[in-house]
């Protein structure tokens, strides 16, 4: 088993479905009276969460305190961090108290990769910059496993802002690992150039969302970060609405048995109409849900055996 | 079974291999565990087998197979994997985590009788009980094994037992099944002379 998640890229394809496999086992756990189980019993998992985040945060720690480990949330708001410290005295800091994992979320691309350089323990990478969100990768891949009972030969439509987009990176990243295609779709200023084939040969760019609804299995809608839309990257919020907003006349356009998801927030009326959001093709719900069972998955991997 | 000659030399021993159990016998120590079972249950009743992976789960369903052939009663079996309540976890390469499958009628409030291959330290057995109680509360638990070798490191203690087999400490007691392995046989692999 690897040491680090930090990267999409760090699963090959045995790997991606063991922790697929195994967060289906720890998704029952949610189902049962007592949801706890003692793998990680004595073991101490960091928040390092450098950029706010409710979802990301909480599914951590609600996988953590299922797997009996210990939680310390340590957020940059308030902290040393705000009086100057930098992240490697935050991350020695964090060494000196025996953290097992730290779960970081940063700002700057990259931000995890250093860290993961400076402590002994695992580095698991839940956000960092414009860059890579692998576990929100992983719980999309779940997803689409249980919907859909497989990921191989899947078309795979991601629309909306991928340049700003780890979710996008990390989510390119794995589908192609395990057999999906991707086709990126947005507006030509929001989908960088060539970044089809830096990240995943296969994968397919198209500036027409209308043309690749009826051909996929899966539509999985892009946030538009409302501090993005002054920077002139598209005319107008109504503009970018019409044209690559999923609706409902959209969304009946797509073969029966395809599904739509999101990674939340939504901004409901921009990127997805709330027909749509509500609808039972949305998985947005579960994917929360399954959020949970992924990062059980990961942490278990990562720190239930001596890996070292 | 012949011992290899004694070798004062240094080459390395092959270590001695003996079938405690062939495949007949394998077959009537089942068919005496079930009949226990019916013996000890008053026919089997409110009774489920669990089965702890890997060949836990097809003796549970050998059992449940030869209940309802000598008695007519269903027993409901199901799989209890307790990869993640193991004390041995931090001591290997993550293990992967197997399914656990339970019976649709549950078991709370049933006899649960717990079924392994072979009862060696107890510590797989200790793994079991904190399992069970975390995924239901049954009236009572009980437990079969197809071979105790002795060697307890907990007070646990098997209520069925197929063959007691008493064995040196460096011997190795090695359960194969038709359904796992191809072959059903008990062998024992000796340690040094």
């Amino acid at each position: 088993m690897i040491r680090h998640l930090l990267s999409g890229a760090d699963l090959d394809a045995g790997t991606a479905t063991l922790v697929l496999d195994t967060a289906a086992e720890m998704a029952t756990v949610a189902g049962r009276e007592v949801k706890k189980l003692p793998a990680l019993r004595g073991r101490t998992v960091v928040n390092l969460f450098y950029e706010d985040s409710t979802r990301t945060r909480i599914s951590f720690e609600a996988a953590a305190k299922r797997l009996s480990a210990d939680v310390i949330n340590f957020s940059a708001k308030g902290s040393s961090v705000a009086k100057g410290e930098s992240l490697k005295d935050t991350a020695l800091t964090l060494q000196a108290m025996g953290a097992d994992a730290v779960v970081v979320r940063h700002p700057a691309s990259g931000a995890p990769h250093r860290l993961a350089e400076w402590v002994d323990g695992s580095v698991v990478n839940a956000g960092d910059g414009t860059h890579e969100h692998p576990t929100q990768a992983l719980l999309d891949a779940y997803t689409m496993r249980s919907r859909l009972g497989r990921l191989d030969g899947l078309h795979v439509a991601i629309v909306g802002d991928v340049l700003h987009s780890r979710v996008a990176r990390s989510n390119v990243l794995l589908l192609s690992t395990l057999g999906a295609k991707v086709t990126l779709v947005g507006p030509p200023t929001l989908i960088p150039v060539d970044i089809a084939a830096a990240l995943a040969p296969g994968t397919d760019v198209c500036y027409d969302l209308d043309a690749v609804l009826p051909d996929v299995d899966v539509v999985m809608m892009l946030r538009v970060q409302r501090e993005r839309m002054g920077d002139s990257y598209f005319p107008s919020a109504r503009e970018y609405a019409r044209r690559y907003g999923l609706d409902g006349p959209r969304m009946r356009r797509l073969p029966g048995h395809a599904i739509v998801m999101h990674p939340g927030p939504m901004n409901r009326g921009m990127e997805i109409t709330p027909e749509v959001a509500d609808s039972p093709r949305s998985t947005i719900v579960e994917q929360v849900a399954n959020g949970v069972s992924v990062r059980m998955a990961v942490l278990y991997l990562l720190l239930g055996g001596n890996n070292r | 079974m012949a011992y290899p000659p004694a070798a004062h030399s240094s080459p390395p021993r092959q270590p001695s291999v003996k079938v405690i159990l062939a495949a007949a016998d394998v077959s009537r120590v089942v068919d005496r565990i079930a009949h226990q079972i019916l013996e000890k249950t008053q026919g089997a009743a409110d009774t489920v087998l669990l089965g702890i992976p890997t060949r836990g789960v097809p003796l549970a369903h050998r059992l449940a197979d030869r209940i309802s052939t000598f008695e007519d009663v269903t027993v409901p079996v199901g799989v209890l994997d307790i990869t993640l309540y193991r004390d041995d976890l931090r001591r290997h390469a993550t293990r992967a985590v197997g399914p656990t499958d339970l019976p649709p009628g549950g078991i709370d409030g049933k006899r649960v009788i717990l079924v392994d291959d072979v009862l060696f330290s107890g510590r797989t057995v200790r793994a079991a009980l904190d399992a069970l109680s975390d995924v239901g509360r049954p009236a009572s638990v009980q437990l079969a094994v197809l071979v105790d070798r002795g060697h307890r490191q907990l007070p646990i203690r098997a209520d069925y037992v197929g063959k007691n087999i008493p064995t040196a400490l460096a011997e190795n007691v090695k359960v194969t099944l038709a359904e796992t392995d191809g072959t059903d046989e008990v062998r024992l692999y000796g340690g040094s002379l």
